[in-house]
């Protein structure tokens, strides 16, 4: 009984605290733009309004993957806050993002097409520090399981500095920010129209937007398993590493598809997997 | 036992049939019967061992050596000639060093020799035959249909050798068979070096410049693999005085390591492993069938086999560890090679030796964990890729190319091929599909190993995501008028494709039932504990296959309270709708390419690469086993 509350409870709070978190976003991004900025809720309206909207399509199953995607994200959502294996959760994130994809190709637009290649690339650059990650997870933990992880007594941070370090660069990604908004952004500098999501409008639109609430909770959750051991310091990093982020949003322009993979790639191959090889011998 | 000798006995007298018959109603008849024969005695055999560890069989036929020890010779005859025709002269040297070899362990040991049980089945086997008689028999039955099209319909100037062409496939498969069952090393060692000729024959079938070039490649390396098999063979006599599979992984980590690591060698040239992949690669001037049998359930997974079979001697030994490195560097290399390719034959070659490094990388490692995961990914492997080729066959009859960038718009001009192509891919790399699974279960055994290990699944990992999603998405793109390009594909084409479809789907289903009553009781035997997959997680792959399964149900709502429009061209739209109006007003057909990324990834300096480090790695395996 006590599971499927969690379980309802997350898919009704997910989307509000994603949906709020991505309003702040808009604020605090325009205070650092010295603008008044939308209020907080707005991305709320933005969705209601696009449910209202008419649904136009280039291809007329194109829709279908994405109510995929986003069914997908919720089962990892589920999967993740109810304390499953961790790394059966991110293969059923993957498995979302490549609905996704398939999705942009199946729209048969070159703007989409684009984007969806793109999408690739970063799935290709985030994939490898994640997966180091829930290695090194493991290493200390002994465990896959998001529970056990979390009941962890010590801050996990402490043994595997590179490795936080390494996921909170590649979070870009997963927000979908600048440095490495390639696939589509939030605003308009677009050299792809609206890259992935190009082609889909009104009603689908606004389920993207809702998965995205929905992997926001995800990615802070992974961000929070680092420093799972005291709840309150875990939120507070959490919010630290997000309002990371918008800063870093704000500073930065965004880069080529060749330097976010290089860069990812090496971030994990020095920061992860020097992480994990200190930690091996230091256990041996 | 009858079921063994039965699996062995009857492609091969069908195969003599097939030769020598020339009525092609008949022909078409006996492959059918005898597929549908193998099939059941597959099915038979895994019944009758279902409750049983490991059974013996002592098959005394008087003569039997002497009779294979004939055929050996005349084999080697025939190589020798082969050799000296094509002015191959290495290849004629390493076969006459095979023979002098054989003879002379023959004439030493040959009368001292007691050989307790010649054939034996166990879990592991019984896996092995139900891959080998199921898939290949579809096979069998797909070529067909697949070979007729191609004599009288695409390739008309190839002289028809049907009847030569399906008694190669049988005897391949009694052969097969016979590696799997084998408990006298020797008799493996017969068996093996006739998949070594009948691989050749057929890569040869078409007789192009090209294809007798790759062929006696494929040869000359396969060849390597078969005198490091008889070099083994002798220093294990010599070490252990028996040649008995069963006892000597007995011995377990008592045996010398040379001759096993020799055996190991002789598993990665057949399992095309770097640096002897490229003749996996030249093999794909075969017609498709023979690399669907090549690939998928045959010649391969002789190599993955025997490396498998000797898991538990490489456990914690530094050679051990060199050969899994060996895997896994194959399996990065090979995964991004495989980015490069737009040749679809070309990209499951690659996808192939990258997922057989991935078993090599199992069985170098050792690990109760490992071999299960090995096991698991052969099974998953043998079936996703047989239904790959046979579809990727069919398209390039259809579209007259086997280029990805040519499949677009497949899911309108052949529906059904391009999902059952879409469901092999997706069976390749997705969760919850069965490579997924095993990837998972590969990446947990080598956590528990070494953790540094995991880098190799982890990149090349990424790499095989990327290349399968830019082709599955290349076929969903719609472009172009639709065509009914699906008429004139026969049953005997439909039967395997459905066949294999279902088993891709069924037995991500099944797979903890095979795992609990075939892999963890092999496992169990060998190492004393075995693993399986939480029930939990289970239970979620099952919730995520199901789901998964429910997307055709959505297009129940095609086409509903939407409305249609064309593709953003930046305003420039034209009609029709796929064009725009370019440069001085031109109307222009929209056109989109998927990343090769060869700027950044070269085949040639990849392999060379690769090809350079595994012969070091190697060199280095053999160094540290002889000490």
């Amino acid at each position: 009984m006590n599971i499927f509350l969690i379980i309802i409870s997350y898919i009704v709070c997910a989307p509000l605290i994603g949906g709020l978190l991505a309003g702040v976003d808009r604020k605090i991004t325009a205070r650092m733009q010295s603008r008044v900025g939308p209020p907080v809720l707005q991305p709320f309206f933005d969705v209601l309004k696009l449910l209202l909207k008419e649904n136009l399509v280039v291809r007329r199953s194109q829709n279908f993957y994405i109510w995929f995607y986003l069914f997908f994200i919720v089962f990892t959502g589920v999967l993740f806050f109810t304390g499953e294996d961790l790394l059966l959760s991110i293969f059923a994130l993957t498995l979302a993002e490549i609905f996704f994809v398939l999705g942009a190709y199946k729209t048969s637009s070159p703007y989409s097409f684009l984007g969806a290649q793109r999408e690739l690339f970063q799935i290709m650059a985030y994939e490898p520090m994640i997966l180091l990650s829930i290695i090194g997870m493991y290493m200390v933990t002994g465990s896959f399981y998001i529970i056990d992880i979390v009941r962890f007594q010590k801050p996990l941070v402490f043994f595997l500095p590179g490795l936080c370090a390494g996921v909170v660069y590649i979070l870009a990604i997963k927000f979908r920010k600048s440095p490495f908004d390639l696939s589509m952004s939030h605003h308009a500098h677009q050299e792809l129209v609206r890259g992935i999501t190009t082609e889909f409008s009104g009603r689908t639109l606004a389920m993207i937007e809702v998965a995205h609430w929905y992997e926001y909770t995800v990615i802070l959750g992974f961000v929070y398993l680092f420093f799972a051991s005291n709840p309150v310091a875990g939120i507070m990093s959490v919010l630290v590493v997000f309002f990371l982020q918008i800063l870093i949003d704000n500073v930065f322009a965004r880069v080529k598809w060749q330097l976010t993979i290089q860069s990812c790639w090496l971030v994990a191959l020095t920061a992860g997997l020097g992480n994990l090889i200190v930690l091996y011998f230091i256990r041996k | 036992m009858n079921c063994i000798v039965f699996l062995i006995a009857i492609p091969c007298v069908a195969a003599f049939l097939l030769l020598f018959l020339r009525c092609r109603v008949l022909r078409g008849w006996i492959v059918f019967l005898t597929s549908f024969l193998v099939c059941c005695a597959s099915i038979f055999l895994l019944v009758t061992q279902f409750h049983r560890e490991i059974s013996y069989f002592d098959f005394v036929f008087p003569g039997i050596s002497s009779a294979m020890a004939v055929i050996k010779v005349a084999l080697a005859a025939y190589i020798f000639f082969i050799g000296i025709k094509h002015k191959k002269f290495v290849i004629s040297g390493l076969i006459a060093l095979q023979v002098i070899l054989f003879l002379s362990f023959e004439y030493t040991y040959g009368h001292a020799l007691v050989v307790e049980h010649n054939l034996f089945i166990d879990k592991f086997s019984v896996i092995m035959v139900m891959i080998v008689g199921i898939i290949g028999s579809l096979i069998a039955v797909f070529s067909l249909g697949y070979m007729r099209d191609f004599h009288e319909q695409y390739h008309k100037e190839i002289k028809d050798n049907r009847g030569f062409f399906f008694f190669l496939i049988f005897v391949f498969l009694s052969a097969m068979f016979g590696i799997v069952c084998s408990n006298n090393l020797l008799w493996m060692y017969f068996f093996w070096e006739i998949t070594t000729v009948c691989s050749f024959l057929l890569i040869r079938y078409k007789q192009t410049e090209e294809s007798v070039r790759n062929a006696l490649f494929a040869l000359k390396m396969n060849l390597f693999g078969g005198l490091a098999f008889i070099a083994a063979i002798w220093l294990l006599y010599q070490s252990t005085g028996t040649i008995e599979l069963d006892k000597l992984i007995l011995h377990g980590g008592g045996i010398a390591l040379l001759p096993v690591v020799l055996l190991g060698f002789a598993g990665l040239t057949k399992s095309a492993q770097m640096p002897f992949s490229s003749w996996l690669t030249g093999a794909m001037v075969a017609p498709t069938p023979v690399s669907a049998l090549l690939h998928s359930s045959t010649m391969v997974n002789a190599g993955v086999y025997l490396i498998l079979r000797f898991a538990g001697v490489f456990q914690v030994k530094l050679a051990g560890f060199m050969l899994g490195i060996i895997g896994g560097v194959t399996f990065l290399i090979a995964s991004f090679i495989a980015i490069t390719q737009s040749d679809a034959k070309k990209v499951l070659a690659y996808s192939t030796i990258a997922n057989l490094g991935l078993v090599v990388l199992c069985g170098g490692i050792g690990t109760y964990e490992a071999v299960w995961a090995g096991i698991l990914l052969i099974i998953f492997h043998a079936i996703a890729k047989g239904l790959l080729f046979l579809c990727v066959g069919i398209i390039e009859h259809k579209i007259h190319s086997r280029d990805i960038e040519d499949m677009s718009g497949l899911i309108i001009t052949m529906p059904k091929i391009s999902i059952m192509l879409q469901l092999g891919m997706a069976g390749m790399f997705l969760a919850p599909f069965g490579m997924l699974i095993s990837k998972w279960a590969v990446l947990k055994a080598l956590v528990d190993f070494n953790p540094v290990l995991a880098v190799f699944i982890i990149f090349g990992g990424t790499a095989t995501l990327f290349f399968w999603v830019k082709w599955m998405g290349r076929l969903l793109i719609v472009s172009g008028e639709p065509r009914d390009l699906e008429k004139n594909i026969s049953l005997s084409e439909w039967v395997p494709l459905t066949g294999l479809s279902l088993l891709t789907l069924g037995i991500c289903a099944l797979f903890p039932v095979v795992s609990s009553t075939m892999i963890e009781p092999y496992v169990k035997e060998i190492y004393g504990v075995s693993i399986a997959m939480s029930r939990g997680n289970i239970v979620i792959m099952s919730i995520m296959l199901g789901l998964v399964m429910l997307f055709p149900l959505s297009f129940i709502n095609y086409g509903k309270n939407v409305k249609v429009v064309d593709a953003y061209l930046g305003g420039g739209n034209a009609s029709p709708g796929t064009s725009f109006l370019g440069p001085a007003g031109k109307i222009t057909a929209m056109e989109t390419r998927n990343y090769y990324l060869v700027d950044y990834l070269n085949e040639k300096r990849l392999l060379e690469f690769g090809v350079v480090l595994c012969l070091v790695l190697i060199a280095c395996m053999f160094i540290v086993s002889y000490w």
